[in-house]
């Protein structure tokens, strides 16, 4: 008789399978759910993600201070409907203590409500959205934030270009919330300080030819500020300025994930002298960030993006609050509050938290250029830090029920007083 | 709103436009002798650039990259056509779906080969200026592409107009059952067109690898552009494709300047109008 | 088989369901929830193009439509969350039918690929309003409900309820459906399918069957909409791309077109592949991509429709089920097999 080794062996396993056999969760695990777009288009986002909070694991060997952390990463597919689904089979099936991750602020929003109904603690490790953790912050009480919101980097850099020489500025941002909430933030700030935002143009994401909007740019601005998203775009906008012969004519400026080292690689000489605000910079002379980067760049062969650096904090965070409870798992109540009272030093610098859960840390003011760096062998292309602004809060320095009560950026608000 | 500014746009929207004739004219003539439309258009696209770029990091040349990521791109194709699709034989509704297989392998094979980060084509030194009229700067690389798209499209048509195997290809596009009747290998001609569409696709890509850029995600965008082209032009048709490809480019460029708020709609709305009033397009045939 | 013992099997098949659902994984609970969803979405597309040989690319219109509207009356009017939510499923479904009768009008007027491609860029269409119309869509941030709806005692946001709700849903947009392939109404439907030219000399509406088919499916599509926002509690523009409106056919097509039980199948194993085995393993796509490409080469009639074919004994006379799908070729002679039931 011949046996179908196949369905023998196949049924069997399948039948397992789908009963979902889980293996039973030890008293001294940390079960970290991350949730990551790996597959689709931001599988790269995924993967510098991943990686960082891999190599923190790895370095210390997934132990954090007496517990043995399982990472069980969930795909995404950079769909909302997709994470919530991976989110509620992590959190119900798989047992993990909490949510990490979510990239796009879309999957942020459709997370949160998830940590709030299942009362998990919620990581967000990239997802920006200034709300999460302002307006809508009392929604969410198990939403904490290691990375940033949108308008944090640009509240000093509106101040410090309006101090630099910069009077007139022409906006290119992408057409949806996280561009108004870096240009608002900008714009708040700078003409507070008596600059002049005179054009607003906004491309929807993904555009990859620019011209319609590049041949609109008004001749007497001094500066442009680029902030494309999606796709093409981060290369294509600053080559498509320089062929038109914007730039260097018009200073360069723009948001920090414009120049972040998840694109800079690719950019040409069209960059340079670009300067833009972010909270990482892997320029960085600290001996922290020299560091890290040198030992990013050796295991996975690329310059850490601030996704990475961030992936690896958050990491770094959950260790040194398990360093407090000894390796025992506190609760997510406990948890956040102890996450919340911790000071750290981060590759990026100290990092602090608001009472609403988001950082406080240093911003830095970058300036691309070309050179050698830290004993690399070529010269190529850094953020070189230019200035630091110390401890900067996602309020930087307006009071925050002031700011609270005015609305949160959009493509309206502020208004373009000096558009012309 | 001068001269000045009308001006860059219609050539923003001429350059655009020609890049989508090479898309176009491609997906065009595979459903003018094959009846189908291939959803596996913008992954050729895709595919093109991604293998142009392996070409220049492999021998540094970029004139090489072109004709070499093209062939293979229509090799291919062929051999989609002839292994997957033939078997099917009038099954058209099946046939359409099976390209959408391939898209998802083409797009996680993309991913694992090449990475998930954007790239670009650099083009060679003496393409990255611009010629500079007055104020107005034409980037080269933009005229490099209509003289590209113009040569090709002139190309195409005399082959099909002027050339046995042209005629062959043009009385099975009107008529597959009585090509066959005459004796032609209606299959054949099938599979060589599939092939051509393929090339035209994948030249698209390395050209405009120099242009848009490369990065995941960018075959699923580029099809409905490639689809309005030939919604537009109709399909079939080689001049067809030519205009609706300058149509498509001016409106996504002007839609984009003058109502940025709706530039998704001003797309795709006129094309419901016009395909309600003409449904096989402006030089379509059914 | 015949009507009873189709029935008595279908009726079978979804009590046990319903009983073993709530013992497995609550992960594979919350999948089978959706996967419901899915299939009245793809029973919809089936009663197009299995019945009456129409493909369309836009069904995904239809379901953006009802979980936007679901989820706008939720967040910004605060409806649809007590019993109210069954007239937002009425609304869903009435919403589904409008758009449908007004896309219809356009639609159509073309044929085959066309047909394809107009509604492709119809879907296109909704797909650019819910990204660009932020101050009512939220944009590209999607819209997060509130809460599932609570109906007295029985709170929807426990899983097990909604998946109970979901599957009475179901069973009955799948009664409903049969009740309508198999009247009168839905034969012709067949007879347009398989013979248009002939079945206008007949005499009948051939226009306004298919107009009426169009709506009908728009309605339950709106239906699958409302069902889905509830599912995951959010809405974003993902769920009106293309590639849900291809997902929706594929299933269709995978289970056997003309069978409506097909797009149940086909519902099944899309998502249990996509869902399931990307938890399991990275490189789930080349698997999906292998299963489009072998199951529309080998099984033209998808997997029931080849079942079917297997178990069928000699040709009976007595009320025989619709048959899977052959198309018509390009020239209109129908050289497959011919005539009406």
């Amino acid at each position: 008789m011949r046996i179908n080794w196949l369905r023998a062996a196949g049924f069997p396993a399948i039948l397992a399978a789908l009963t979902g056999l889980a293996a039973p969760a030890s008293a001294d695990d940390l079960r970290i759910g991350f949730l990551m777009p790996v597959t689709g288009p931001l599988a790269q986002i995924a993967k510098d993600s991943v990686n960082g909070f891999r190599m923190y694991l790895d370095d210390h060997k997934a132990n954090f201070h007496g517990a043995t952390v399982k990472l069980i990463v969930g795909d995404t597919e950079a769909k909302p409907p997709t994470a919530v689904l991976q989110a509620e089979k992590l959190i119900k099936q798989d047992q993990v203590n909490m949510l990490v991750g979510g990239v796009l602020a879309s999957e942020g929003y459709a997370l949160a409500p998830v940590s709030t109904r299942e009362k998990v603690l919620y990581i967000s490790s990239v997802a920006a959205s200034d709300d999460l953790t302002q307006r809508d912050a009392a929604k969410y009480p198990y939403f904490v934030r290691t990375s940033w919101t949108s308008s944090q980097p640009s509240h000093p850099f509106g101040e410090w270009a309006c101090q630099n020489g910069i009077k007139k500025v022409a906006v290119i941002a992408a057409d949806y919330a996280f561009g108004y909430e870096v240009v608002g933030g900008f714009q708040q700030s700078f003409e507070a300080c008596g600059g002049k935002i005179i054009q607003k143009l906004w491309p929807p994401i993904g555009t990859s030819d620019f011209s319609p909007y590049i041949s609109s740019i008004k001749p007497d601005a001094d500066a442009v500020f680029i902030l494309p998203v999606g796709g093409p775009g981060p290369l294509q906008l600053p080559r498509q300025l320089q062929q038109a012969g914007i730039i260097p004519q018009k200073k360069l400026i723009g948001a920090g994930t414009s120049f972040d080292e998840f694109v800079l690689p690719q950019m040409g000489d069209e960059v340079i002298g670009g300067i833009s605000p972010l909270q990482w910079s892997a320029a960085l002379q600290t001996p922290e960030a020299v560091a890290f980067v040198k030992e990013y760049r050796t295991k996975y062969g690329k310059v850490p993006s601030y996704f990475s650096e961030a992936n690896y904090t958050t990491a770094l965070t959950i260790d040194k609050v398990m360093e407090e409870t000894g390796g025992k798992w506190p609760g997510s109540e406990e948890f956040i509050k102890k996450l919340t009272a911790l000071k750290i030093d981060a590759p990026r610098g100290p990092i602090s938290f608001d009472d609403l859960r988001n950082p406080v840390q240093d911003i830095y003011i970058r300036k691309v250029e070309k050179t050698k760096l830290d004993g690399y062998p070529q010269a190529e292309l850094w953020n070189t830090v230019i200035k630091t602004y110390p401890h900067v809060s996602q309020f930087w320095t307006y009071d925050k029920n002031q700011y609270l009560k005015q609305p949160v950026y959009s493509r309206d608000y502020p208004a373009c007083k000096n558009c012309e | 709103m001068d001269a000045r500014f009308w001006l860059l746009q219609v050539f923003n929207g001429v350059s655009y436009g020609a890049l989508l004739f090479l898309l176009g004219s491609g997906l065009s003539l595979i459903f003018g002798v094959m009846r189908i439309v291939n959803l596996a258009h913008g992954s050729f696209f895709l595919i093109g650039a991604y293998i142009a770029l392996s070409v220049i990091r492999f021998t540094g040349s970029w004139l090489l990259a072109i004709p070499l990521a093209a062939l293979v791109i229509a090799v291919i194709g062929m051999g989609i056509e002839r292994i997957f699709m033939r078997p099917l034989g009038g099954d058209h509704l099946r046939q359409v779906l099976l390209t959408f297989g391939f898209v998802l392998l083409f797009q996680q094979g993309a991913l694992d080969i090449w990475g998930g980060d954007n790239q670009f084509i650099n083009p060679p030194k003496t393409l990255a200026h611009s010629l500079v009229l007055g104020d107005i700067h034409l980037p080269f690389y933009r005229i490099f592409i209509i003289l590209v798209a113009a040569a090709i499209g002139l190309v195409l048509w005399l082959a099909l107009d002027r050339t046995r195997v042209g005629a062959i290809v043009r009385a099975t596009v009107d008529d597959a059952e009585m090509a066959r009747g005459v004796g032609i290998d209606t299959s054949r001609v099938s599979m060589l067109t599939f092939g051509l569409g393929a090339l035209l696709a994948g030249l698209g890509g390395v050209i405009g690898g120099g242009f848009l850029g490369i990065y995941p995600g960018q075959d699923l965008e580029v099809l409905p552009l490639a689809f309005a082209v030939v919604i537009i032009g109709g399909m079939g048709s080689l001049t067809g494709a030519a205009i609706g490809a300058i149509v498509v480019g001016l409106l996504d460029n002007f839609g984009k300047v003058l109502f940025p708020q709706a530039s998704y709609f001003t797309l795709y709305a006129p094309l419901v109008l016009l395909l309600a009033v003409r449904p096989t397009g402006l030089f379509g045939r059914e | 088989m015949n009507r009873r013992r189709k029935m008595l099997t279908g009726l079978v098949a979804l009590l046990v369901v319903a009983a073993a659902m709530p013992h497995t994984t609550p992960f594979l609970l919350m999948l089978f929830t959706r996967i419901l969803i899915l299939a009245i979405l793809a029973m919809s597309l089936d009663l197009l193009l299995g019945f009456t040989g129409i493909a369309s690319l836009g069904h995904a219109a239809f379901l953006g439509l009802g979980a936007y509207m679901t989820a706008i009356l939720a967040v910004r009017y605060q409806f649809g969350l007590g019993w109210d939510f069954w007239l937002v499923a009425g609304f869903g479904m009435l919403l589904g039918a409008g758009t449908a009768a007004v896309f219809a009008v356009f639609a159509l007027r073309a044929r085959g690929v066309y047909f394809l491609m107009i509604t492709l860029a119809l879907s296109q269409c909704v797909w650019g309003l819910a990204y660009r119309w932020d101050t009512l869509t939220g944009g590209d941030n999607g819209l997060n409900l509130p809460s599932r709806p609570v109906l007295g005692p029985i709170q929807l946001g426990n899983d097990t309820a909604y998946f109970y709700l979901v599957l009475a849903f179901f069973s009955a947009s799948l009664l409903l459906l049969y009740v309508f392939v198999e009247s009168p109404f839905g034969r012709s439907l067949v007879g347009i399918r398989e013979h248009e030219s002939r079945m206008r000399m007949l005499g009948y509406n051939v226009w306004l069957h298919k107009y009426i088919a169009f709506i009908v499916s728009g309605a339950f599509a709106g239906l699958a909409g409302v069902l889905w926002a509830h599912a995951s509690s959010e809405v974003s523009p993902q769920d009106v791309t293309l590639t849900t409106s291809v997902d929706a056919l594929l299933m269709v097509v995978l289970g056997g077109p003309g069978t409506l039980f097909g797009g149940v199948l086909g519902a099944v194993i899309v998502l249990l592949l996509r869902e399931y085995l990307s938890t399991i393993v990275p490189w789930w796509p080349y698997v999906l991509g292998a299963m489009y490409i072998v199951a529309i080469s080998y099984l033209p009639d998808g997997l029931l429709g080849t079942l079917r074919q297997r178990w069928r004994p000699a040709p009976v006379a007595d009320a025989p089920s619709p048959e899977p799908l052959r198309r018509e070729s390009n020239k209109g002679f129908n050289i497959n097999q011919g005539g009406i039931k």
